[in-house]
């Protein structure tokens, strides 16, 4: 039998995404459908009678015809109108509780489309501590359809929807409302203030705490200075609480090497597995307790509702430069890596909006230039204290705001020029304040760790495997002589003039395949140099390099379109060659520049 | 008279919104205000006070004073 396909919907904050995963334990697969740029997730389970369900996860929306990319494709995979998507058996929607009178209509819009469908009230749990009393026998009743309460991090939350789904099945063809379409969207505000006040018996009450928390968090002077003190902790943590973890795997990788060494003869097998494979990926994975710290933050801020707060304290300063404050979660999530971050534009509504944003995100400096730039900074920047600061930490502080400042810049001048256009609307809820669920919240990381592994152990191990390849052959020749020196050899006259050797030629060939790459190479190229790589890639540098050099090396990163894959995703989200070409135009001229003038300033006064 | 120009801390009702921009009025109802809704700003956004905090019923909502502009409260509840 073939399983039934269930789709997840509603508003966004209404706890789809933590249903998810507690239905799916996590497991769940990112399909994307051919020809649309559909994109979303899809879990499997069992019910309690054994039957197999295949569940996915809508963008979240308001109404049914939503503006923003992400409510189409929403509001299309409902309707079966995705390329490649039968339309889903049944839908599961889902409500915040407490905002049952806020969001009734959009119950009632979708039940007009006449498709087989489940209500679920969720956090119950919240809405009843703050005082809601609901019939929920009449609501089923005067809705005519099957309603449930939840609670969707617990199992315990989710028994009465999983029961009720069983039965459900149980009829054949599934139970479905009359389709009713024509009705206004006035209209349904009115059918459905009838039935809220026929079916409430205590309403709630404004959640206490969230009102508490925002008379600080929002308050116009304190509120700006928390977050700003949040930002600056992100990334003091992302430092100093890794550097255990880190200095683990470091030491673990180099053991791995030192074993392989020992129980292998000299040859060219040795060569690849130390030199190229363990070198090169463990240079990378080392950076996983980083990625991981600054995904948690992200995670946390998410989960727990700050991050919309952020955004509505960022509208008035992003605005200033023509962006709207919704343009904050993107470019907050480009920090982890721009690919989500370009896909988390399309809740912008403006098309214009949008393209400004996917087009600066690749500026916000992604987890994957935290390897290259702890790597400089630990090779060129002393430790020292600056007051209460690590200053090897005030460097990283500083490339950041670097890229966020180029990212201002450009934006202010692009929607001056390619991208002018109206002011667009911000209209966004900010969700109740929620502990987040330790559960939901591991399994989130989980899968973020899952998938940089997957990269570490896919493309970065081909591209070091290459690397070695490329700098290990020919046989004893030399690197300038190797099939390596003589790629970079064509590309280093364009790079010597910003101070780029040999050896940054040659890494930078892979690093087009994933930054992070770099790293890999570097250690990989000075490697096969035997260069004695005792104290690590850092050492090595140190010598190797003049600290202008180096410092270029740093400029060039927080700008250089150094990623396939983010240029393919904006190819895939703009839908425009003309575009993606613009965006890879645009960032190797500043890169380029910003890494001349760096070095020049730098050869100046140092 | 506008939410906009609404007392901080004073609930009001909403008499109406403004329909002379469509496109503004059903996302205005698509999140969730309507006639008869209980609106009260609560916070004002920092620097010009732009976006303004909202609260709705018992939901939040955060919006520009441009949009704010476009629903009309009776003053008293």
């Amino acid at each position: 039998m073939t399983a039934f396909r269930l789709a997840l919907v509603g508003a966004p904050n209404c706890g789809k995404s933590t249903l998810f995963n507690g239905l799916t334990g996590g497991r769940a697969k990112v399909a994307n459908y051919p020809g649309a740029t559909v994109e979303m997730r899809k879990g499997w389970f069992r019910t309690p009678k054994g039957r197999d369900v295949e569940l996915i996860d809508l963008p979240g929306f308001y109404g049914l015809t939503p503006r923003s990319m992400d409510g189409r494709i929403a509001v299309d995979a409902i309707a079966g109108r995705a390329a490649g998507l039968a339309p889903p058996d049944l839908l599961v929607v889902l409500i915040n509780a407490a905002n049952l009178k806020t969001h009734l209509h959009s119950v009632l819009q979708l039940r007009a489309l006449g498709r087989p469908m489940i209500l679920a009230l969720n956090m119950i749990d919240l809405a009843t501590r703050d005082g809601l009393v609901i019939d929920v026998k009449k609501l089923e009743d005067k809705l005519g359809l099957p309603v449930v309460t939840s609670r969707a991090p617990r199992k315990a939350g989710r028994a009465e929807l999983l029961e009720k789904l069983d039965r459900m099945f149980d009829a054949d063809p599934l139970p479905h409302p009359p389709a009713n379409p024509g009705a206004s969207l006035h209209e349904l505000q009115r059918d459905a203030r009838v039935l809220y006040r026929d079916v409430i018996v205590s309403e709630p009450m404004m959640n206490r705490a969230t009102r508490a928390i925002d008379d600080v968090v929002l308050h116009p002077i304190a509120g700006p200075l928390i977050l700003a003190a949040i930002l600056f902790l992100v990334f003091q943590a992302v430092f100093s609480w890794s550097a255990a973890p880190m200095d683990a795997i470091d030491q673990g990788v180099a053991a791995l090497g030192d074993f392989v060494t020992r129980r292998l003869p000299d040859t060219w097998v040795r060569s690849l597995l130390v030199d190229g494979v363990i070198a090169g990926v463990g240079s990378v994975v080392v950076f996983l307790p980083q990625i991981l710290t600054l995904f948690a933050f992200i995670l946390i801020m998410e989960a727990s509702g700050y991050m919309a707060r952020a955004a509505f304290l960022m509208d008035e300063l992003m605005s200033r430069v023509g962006l709207n404050g919704r343009a904050f979660i993107p470019l907050l999530s480009s920090f982890a890596c721009a690919i989500p971050g370009i896909m988390a534009a399309r809740v912008i509504e403006s098309e214009r909006d949008r393209l400004t944003t996917i087009l600066i995100a690749p500026l916000m400096t992604c987890s994957a230039r935290i390897p290259v730039y702890t790597l400089i900074i630990a090779a060129f920047v002393p430790v020292e204290m600056v007051g209460p600061f690590n200053l090897q930490g005030l460097v990283m502080f500083g490339l950041y705001l670097s890229g966020v400042a180029g990212a201002v810049a450009v934006a202010f001048v692009l929607k001056r020029t390619v991208t002018k256009g109206r002011q667009q609307p911000l209209i966004m809820e900010l969700p109740t304040y929620k502990m987040p669920d330790p559960k939901d919240f591991l399994l989130s990381l989980w899968g973020r760790a899952m998938a940089f592994l997957k990269r570490a152990g896919t493309i970065i191990l081909a591209m070091t495997v290459l690397i070695w390849f490329l700098a290990s052959f020919p046989e004893g020749a030399s690197l300038r002589e190797s099939f390596a020196g003589r790629i970079g050899a064509l590309i280093e006259p364009i790079l010597k003039p910003i101070g780029f050797n040999l050896e940054i030629a040659i890494a930078l060939i892979p690093g087009l395949a994933a930054r992070e790459v770099a790293v890999g190479a570097l250690g990989t190229v000075y490697a096969v140099q035997n260069v004695d790589a005792s104290g690590g890639l850092a050492n090595v540098l140190q010598s190797a390099w003049p600290l202008p050099t180096a410092l270029a090396f740093l400029a060039w990163y927080v700008f250089a379109p150094q990623c396939f894959a983010t240029l393919a995703t904006i190819r895939r989200e703009t839908n425009s060659w003309r575009w993606t070409v613009f965006a890879f135009g645009y960032l190797m001229a500043l890169a380029y520049l910003a890494a001349g003038a760096t070095h020049a300033v730098a050869e100046l006064f140092l | 008279m506008r939410l906009d120009r609404l007392e901080k801390g004073r609930p009001a009702r909403v008499r109406r919104l403004n329909g002379a921009d469509p496109l503004m009025e059903a996302k205005l109802r698509e999140v969730g205000f309507a006639e008869d809704d209980e609106v009260e700003i609560v916070h004002f956004g920092p620097l010009a006070a732009r976006p303004i905090c909202v609260r709705l019923n018992q939901t939040l909502i955060a919006l520009r004073a441009e949009e704010a502009a476009a629903i009309e409260v009776k003053d008293s509840l």
